[in-house]
């Protein structure tokens, strides 16, 4: 769907299904690619939306992924149900995980995902509610001097 | 250098890609963590991984990564494959262990990715 102010699409992401963890990331960096977006950025975009993906796979039941394009910035705002973050200050260090053995298995659960989302990104709003779920928001400016 | 002089250093079976062997390589990187992977892997790097799932091409994929080389013998299942191939990714898969490949690769002139304390 193509609203005035942009592109939107939203995809649906099912806990625990590793088979196709990643494949939301793949088509929003193909979208990307297609519009012709910068390709610094598109990197960018495409390891933060897949660490919040993979996050989402391990962690939650079932959760959701807007994908929101417009002439200033791109926007991945992420919700999902599932046990929520106990303390985010802990959950934004570097190497603080709370990954069982599966997921390190997976070659995940380091502890990096959630910081490197921050890093890769304009800007990064983090809330969760223990129980209920975790939300993301994502932003990434197209041209620096929208940075804000 | 090129892919096709990798597959000769590393005595290496090509899995995927073969149309691929003339891609220019200039730096690698090795990790079975694919958090890491994501964390500090750079655009055109060649990745060196024991890790064979499906996620080991998504993330090489997602960092534009230029090839992935199976070491310690290990192949990608056929989901792993089958994404490669889609995403016209390399695959390329060694007998030797990683850290044999890695200095293989590196005394030949391929150069690694940054340190962390070297990114700003």
């Amino acid at each position: 769907m193509e609203p005035e102010n942009g592109f939107i699409q939203e995809f649906k992401v099912k806990g625990g299904d590793f088979s196709k963890a990643g494949s939301i990331s793949t088509e929003i960096k193909e979208i990307l690619q297609e519009v012709g977006i910068d390709s610094s950025i598109i990197r960018r975009v495409a390891i933060a939306s897949y660490e919040a993906e993979m996050n989402m796979v391990m962690y939650s039941r079932k959760g959701e992924v807007s994908f929101i394009l417009d002439s200033v910035k791109i926007l991945i705002k992420t919700s999902d149900e599932g046990p929520g973050i106990e303390d985010i200050d802990k959950a934004m260090q570097e190497g603080f995980s709370t990954a069982t053995d599966e997921m390190r298995e997976m070659g995940f659960g380091a502890g990096m995902g959630l910081p490197n989302i921050k890093k890769h990104s304009d800007e990064f709003k983090i809330t969760s509610e223990i129980g209920k779920g975790t939300n993301l928001s994502i932003t990434f400016y197209l041209e620096q001097q929208n940075k804000q | 250098m090129k892919l096709r002089e990798i597959v000769n250093l590393l005595d290496a079976e090509i899995m995927s890609g073969a149309e691929n062997m003339d891609e220019e390589i200039k730096l690698a990187g090795a990790s079975d963590l694919m958090s890491d992977v994501l964390a500090f892997g750079q655009p055109g790097l060649i990745l060196l991984t024991g890790l064979t799932n499906p996620q080991s091409v998504r993330t090489a994929d997602i960092i534009e990564a230029k090839a992935i080389v199976y070491v310690r013998g290990k192949k990608p299942d056929a989901d792993g494959i089958a994404l490669a191939q889609k995403k016209k990714i390399p695959i390329l898969s060694t007998q030797f262990m990683m850290f044999k490949a890695c200095g293989i690769l590196y005394r030949n002139g391929i150069t690694g990715v940054s340190d962390p304390k070297d990114k700003s």
